[in-house]
């Protein structure tokens, strides 16, 4: 009421200084330009002129031109805007290419097999149904992915954001009154971000040969949690069971197939293996359940032996993109900017989640190779060069096989050494490195537990200085070894998610150990289940350098709380394998070729021990090409991680899947990397 | 112009204040202007739109930051200031008597509440795929009308899918949490459930096709099955908890039809056994359900327009008339569209005269009468309904008559009326126009003798007010008698009502064997309802819709108003529908219940929102408002928590429900 009323005498004032300046100012004629004109006309524009004058009298202020500007892109911006509602919603001149589905449809493929998709991490959403005061707005909204209308409310509360996707430290369950609950249907991964697809085009296209939501099924599971506690917890596990049931029954008695993403494949895994154990700790589906009800596995960059970036976000809660970032703008992520500790807070975060702890190489040395030897070993990264020197390389290895000649041994990247502090000590040869014990990471942690605990617990704080010292001492780390390092510096976590997870090798799958459920996720230390008709397939991208192992150093802060090491983003290698610290391999950009295809080309392939009924297995690789041009967006031919999934030639193969073909139909195994020869360097027996 | 000459002011005062500095100055006044003729450009009308546009822009960000930078509670704060503080939200309130989460929950969305997707469309619909036809901001309608109607119906043989069209019903809580942005349906419940700790888990969206009949939902998108598998599901997920299930308006009916589907033995059941339902469902708790069906459904089939409309149009007579907008062509495509969808036949009044009244004789028939004693006597307790009976027969409301042609139809008595039967009438093939044909909606087949053959029987009871939709529209009838009926059972063990046209009547099945189970019926009253129609033809072109509702026939004392008589009920079911099946048809062991399921009425007396800040208000009875209602909350709540009827304090009754079901003479 006051200001109203302020503002009705600011107007009487206006109006009445207004008269009172004209009759000041005389109101003379100026500014219009005079013609000669006749005596009336005169008159009679002499008071147009004053009338003219008293409506703009002084030019222009600078908050008139603020104004005017607005307005005029407002204006400006509304007409664009109409214009783009009145054109024809299909303008004939900007008409894409035909999507795969449509094409396919005309082939005569029609739904045929429900669909079964199986989100991976990240990439699904998350809706809050109890928060703090803090978060009452958000109320099933969604926290995470698919954000919509609803991110301003976040980003006006980053904290409280935070705070409700960490999970309890000690169980890694909810913390107390916090639940937060992964978004159901489509809706839960078919966007990440508005415009960001993940499942939506494929969707799109399994919709044209007529599939809709009775047949197609999105296993939305929280995927912050270690895949038995979403069954504790949520029941996802019991519900894709009866989802899976409730498709094949309604569907005329029809086997689905099963496309998990990502992690998505070792949830899956680990369902495989649940669904057929008795009631207590599985789902008591009896011995012929995935026989009777799946028909085919079709992986999308699966990360069957976990990825090795997963070290370096649990160590430094970095990746390349990060270290990139650091690299960029050096002060940014230091400085405690707006008193946003952003790393410290994503560290503390994602380190309450059990599911990242899945993602870590599994197999130990025997997959992801030792101090000298890996896998990849001859993998050369300059892509183009890599086809003219093919020949070349060839008489190489079969020199090198018989004398292992001291250059070749220095040519070959040392990809084993998953982290090696300083970039000589990922280089030379295992001999030359200094011989520390590692007994140091037996021993308990000495806690400094003089210093008050931080606000951002990482665990690092327990932690003194002189411990961090030797760690780095110690140069280099294999895959067990890090194991090691990570039960070393972060105790609590490692004993939660090892309770769900392990990383090893059966010696002998019979064991009854292996009935715990921390195994089945590891497709090492578990059995497919006897379903010899089932098929299974790899699908991934190659052509893409992707993270395999890192050079380190200390970070140089001396401060208290914050993480002590961080990737040496200045060392570059004299070849593209090793640029900002960190070493590339072939895969789909975020899990190398080895991981997503080891299992399908040789674990499983044929009747091993890992599969006792032999149960079909194929490789299908896709070679990554960038997308042409802007109006492409993400690239039909793209083999990216989550990009992959607007492949043409993934959809076309996933359509087909869908429609009732087998395998062979689809032409078997389609390999374009050097998977077969890594496979056949990994000595795992079958 | 004026607004703007004011804003301009300030700066002249400035330039006043420096010329008065210079005043003695007078070579230095007279060059002053100078400078200032040169920087000014001229003011020409796009600039000061421009500048105008720019002002609201700035004060409106302005605006949206202040409001964006106000701490959330501050709206609540300042209706606490006003109305005083509020309630806590019944979710709250019951988590604090400890109560939590222990049934599973399924919701079971009416008519028109849920949404619809477009899986499959035609060329038109480019960038629609997975977006919804139906529900949220509607937006495709304004933009592309006739492909909108186009996608919307359905085929007009099989009340199935058109070819090359596959519009599915949105599945999950967001199917009807909110009809349109801020438009509340569930959307308060379920925030209400999740107080008491329930989730995703534990709360299941029945979401269904509401246009197809509700047999087709199961041969199209067998979504029969999948309710059965995913309340087995959530049964055997929560320990073995039975479900309490909520449907809501049509909803009522659907999931009736699904209880009797579920036991019945496989090819046109679910082959779930006839102890299904005592092994699953704890409780039915109906939310104002049409188990008698709505008088409203006649004049939406009849012409298309609901009281509404019917307002509208006698509010500017001339508008809808004269055909502006096209109006009345859309009209008829909305007619054209409402009529391939089978599930508005579900809700044609069913049991005919018996419940709905003759031609002088209606169960509500003293209503309007004792509506007014009601005020004068301040009586909202059920016990002072003796009061009333002094009211002379003469003077009741013929709500038997559900449409009448013309006010005075309406009100002459039984013996005067001159009926000349229709149903033999021919129907003139006198189309001139072929244009019509543009639109089909069976009135072209008519002719002027059809037309007026309608008119001439003057009054139409709940029974041949069927007879009337058979005749003017016989083939969608004939497309809906086959899933639906409007009858009451002479006995129950025909065989004929094994089959499924009869099982969402409630007249003519029998509730499962389980006596265990409990139904609710809850509902609003004290909001006018529409029950009967007066009509008239409508006087333009043959190419529109013949029959109108007279809005100027007016009655205030008699709840005549624009054409629309009206009774007792939540604004769109009539409390006699909602009720009659609890207070009398199921009541204790009768023929429609024989294992004597338990039934408990739950009325909730209407009070609209005291302020506009409480938006569509905690004490609504309105029929789709009422499930933001506290007290209705409250009670499902309850129930889900694991309370029984006897609990909740048994009946719960304002309306004459009680009086009225007496009335009716139906064997039981």
């Amino acid at each position: 009421m006051l200001s109203f009323a302020s503002l009705l005498r600011f107007l009487r004032i206006c109006i009445f200084e207004h008269l009172k300046c004209c009759s000041l100012l005389g109101c003379k004629s100026y500014g219009t330009p005079e013609k000669k004109q006749s005596p009336d006309e005169k008159v009679f524009q002499e008071i147009k002129k004053s009338r003219n004058k008293r409506q703009k009298p002084m030019g222009w202020k600078c908050v008139d031109n603020c104004c005017w500007i607005v307005g005029y892109l407002c204006t400006t911006s509304w007409l664009l805007l109409f214009l783009l509602y009145i054109v024809p919603v299909s303008l004939p001149g900007l008409k894409g290419p035909e999507i795969p589905g449509a094409r396919l449809k005309r082939e005569g493929l029609v739904a045929n097999h429900p669909v079964v998709l199986v989100p991976g991490i990240i990439t699904g959403g998350l809706e809050l149904w109890e928060g703090k005061p803090c978060a009452e707005p958000l109320f099933r909204k969604r926290l995470w992915g698919g954000w919509g209308s609803g991110f301003t409310d976040i980003f006006r509360r980053p904290v409280c954001w935070m705070d409700h996707l960490s999970l309890h430290y000690e169980t890694g369950l909810d913390p107390p009154g916090i639940r937060v609950r992964p978004a159901p249907g489509l809706v839960a991964a078919d966007y990440f971000a508005p415009g960001y697809f993940v499942w939506a085009i494929l969707i799109e296209n399994l919709a044209q040969i007529g599939y809709e939501d009775r047949n197609m099924y999105m296993a939305a599971y929280d995927w912050r949690l270690s895949f038995q506690n979403t069954e504790v917890r949520d029941r996802s596990l019991s519900r894709l069971k009866g989802q899976i049931e409730i498709m094949y029954a309604t569907n005329g008695d029809k086997k689905v197939v099963v496309f998990p993403h990502s992690m998505g494949a070792v949830y899956f895994l680990h369902f495989l293996k649940w669904v057929e154990l008795p009631a207590p700790v599985g789902g008591g589906g009896g011995s012929g359940w995935c026989a009777k009800y799946i028909k085919a596995i079709v992986n999308i960059g699966p990360t069957f032996l976990g990825v090795p970036k997963a070290f370096a976000t649990i160590l430094s809660a970095e990746g390349k993109d990060i270290s990139l970032i650091r690299a960029m703008a050096a002060g940014l992520l230091e400085s405690e900017f707006l008193g946003l500790q952003t790393i410290e807070h994503v560290m503390r975060v994602s380190r309450t989640w059990d599911s990242i702890v899945s993602l870590l190489p599994k197999g130990g040395e025997t997959v992801w190779g030792n101090l000298d030897w890996s896998p990849e070993e001859g993998y050369n990264c300059e892509s183009e060069e890599k086809r003219q020197l093919q020949a070349l390389s060839k008489e190489n290895n079969t020199r090198s096989s018989t004398d292992k000649s001291l250059f070749q041994v220095k040519h070959h990247k040392k990809y084993g050494r998953i982290i090696s502090f300083g970039k000589e000590a990922s280089e030379v040869v295992s001999s030359q490195l200094p011989t520390f014990s590692k007994d140091f990471m037996h021993s308990s942690t000495s806690a400094n537990s003089s210093t008050s605990r931080g606000e951002f617990w990482t665990e690092y704080d327990d932690m003194s200085r002189e411990n961090f010292q030797k760690i780095a001492e110690n140069k280099v780390y294999t895959t067990t070894d890090l194991l090691d390092l990570l039960r070393y510096v972060a105790p609590k976590m490692m004993q939660r998610a090892e309770a769900h997870y392990s990383h090893g090798i059966a010696e002998n799958l019979e064991d009854p150990k292996y009935n715990h459920h921390k195994y089945w996720s590891n497709p090492l230390e578990t059995m497919l289940p006897d379903a010899p008709d089932m098929e299974t397939y790899c699908m991934y991208g190659v052509g893409i350098p992707t993270e395999r192992s890192y050079v380190y150093k200390m970070s140089p802060s001396d401060r208290r709380k914050g993480i002590p090491f961080r990737i040496d983003n200045s060392a570059d290698g004299s070849d593209s394998c090793l640029r900002g610290g960190v070493y590339f391999v072939d895969g789909d950009e975020s899990v190398p070729v080895l991981s997503s295809g080891f299992m399908c080309a040789k674990g499983w392939r044929g009747k091993t021990r890992f599969n006792p009924s032999g149960s079909a297995t194929y490789v299908r690789e896709y070679r990554h090409k960038p997308p042409s041009s802007m109006l492409e967006g993400r690239g039909l031919e793209s083999a990216g991680h989550v990009d992959i999934m607007g492949n043409v030639a993934l959809i076309e193969d996933v359509l087909r899947i869908a429609a009732g073909a087998t395998g062979s139909e689809l032409g078997g195994d389609r390999i374009h990397s050097d998977l077969l020869k890594m496979c056949n360097r990994v000595n795992v027996p079958l | 112009m004026s607004l703007i000459r004011r804003k301009k002011a300030p700066e002249s005062k400035n330039q006043e204040a420096s010329d008065a500095n210079l005043t003695d100055d007078e070579n230095k006044k007279k060059k002053q202007p100078l400078p200032t003729k040169k920087t000014q450009k001229s003011w020409t009308c796009l600039d000061n739109c421009c500048w105008f546009i720019g002002c609201i822009c700035v004060i409106w960000w302005l605006l949206l930051f202040s409001y964006n930078a106000m701490p959330a509670s501050f709206p609540q704060f300042v209706t606490e200031a006003i109305t005083g503080p509020w309630p806590d939200p019944p979710g709250v309130k019951i988590s604090k008597e400890g109560l939590s989460v222990k049934h599973p929950v399924v919701f079971v969305p009416g008519i028109v509440t849920g949404g619809l997707e477009l899986w499959e469309g035609h060329n038109c619909t480019e960038g629609l795929f997975r977006k919804r036809l139906w529900g949220g901001t509607f937006g495709e309608v304004y933009k592309r009308p006739l492909c909108w109607v186009e996608h919307m119906s359905l085929d007009n043989e099989t009340g199935m899918d058109p070819e090359g069209v596959r519009v599915r019903p949105v599945t999950g809580l967001v199917a009807a949490d909110y009809f349109a942005a801020g438009y509340f349906v569930w959307a308060v419940l379920i925030a209400n459930l999740a107080r008491i700790g329930y989730e995703e888990k534990n709360m299941y969206m029945a979401s269904y096709d509401w246009r197809l009949s509700f047999q087709n939902t199961e041969a199209r998108d067998q979504t029969l099955s999948r309710i059965k598998s995913n309340i087995e599901l959530m049964v055997a997920t929560s320990g073995g908890k039975k479900a309490v299930i909520i449907p809501h308006s049509m909803g009522v009916l659907y999931f009736l039809h699904f209880m009797k589907w579920v036991e019945a033995p496989a090819p046109m059941g679910g082959g779930g056994g006839s102890d299904w339902c005592a092994k699953h469902i704890k409780a039915v708790m109906n939310i104002g359900g049409p188990f008698l069906g709505v008088p409203k459904s006649v004049p939406g089939l009849l012409s298309a327009e609901v009281r509404d409309i019917a307002v509208l149009r006698a509010v500017a007579p001339g508008v809808l008339e004269k055909d502006l907008f096209r109006f009345q062509m859309m009209l008829q495509h909305v007619m054209k569209m409402t009529r391939t969808w089978d599930s508005t036949m579900s809700m044609l009044p069913k049991g005919g005269d018996t419940i709905w009244g003759g031609l002088d004789w209606s169960p509500e028939e003293d209503y309007c009468h004792g509506r007014r004693d009601h005020n004068h006597n301040d009586t909202n307790t059920p016990d002072q309904h003796k009061t009333k009976n002094h009211v002379s027969p003469d003077k009741n409301t013929n709500y038997g008559r559900i449409i009448s042609f013309g006010q005075k139809a309406a009100y002459a008595a039984a013996s005067e009326l001159k009926r000349i039967d229709f149903r033999d009438a021919v129907k003139g093939k006198t189309v001139a126009n072929s244009s019509c044909q543009e639109v089909w909606t069976e009135y072209h087949e008519m002719g002027y003798g059809g037309i007026d053959a309608a008119v001439e029987y003057q009054v139409y009871t709940a029974d041949e007010v069927v007879e009337l939709l058979e005749f003017v529209a016989p083939k969608m009838m004939a497309r809906g008698s086959a899933h639906f009926s409007y009858g009451i059972a002479e006995n129950l063990d025909d065989p004929k009502y094994d089959h499924y046209k009869y099982w969402s009547n409630p007249l003519e099945t029998k509730l499962p064997n389980a006596p265990d189970m409990e139904i609710y019926t809850l509902y609003g009253v004290g909001i006018p309802t529409e029950r009967a129609y007066v009509y008239r033809l409508s006087n333009s072109a043959e190419c529109s819709i013949p029959f109108q509702i007279d809005t100027s026939a007016d009655h205030a004392k008699d709840c005549l108003n624009d054409g629309v008589f009206t009774v007792d009920g939540d604004e769109t079911v009539p409390a006699l529908s909602a009720g009659f099946m609890c207070a009398k048809g199921w009541r204790g062991k009768t023929r429609f219940n024989p294992s004597g399921i338990k039934t408990y009425i739950r009325e909730y007396n209407h009070a609209p929102p005291a302020t506009f800040l409480e938006g569509r208000g905690t004490q609504s009875g309105a029929h789709v408002d009422i499930m933001g209602n506290f007290a209705l909350i409250e009670d499902v709540l309850r129930v889900a928590a694991g309370a029984t009827g006897e609990e909740l304090g048994g009946d719960h009754i304002y309306s004459d429900i009680l009086k009225w079901s007496e009335k009716i003479n139906l064997s039981l």
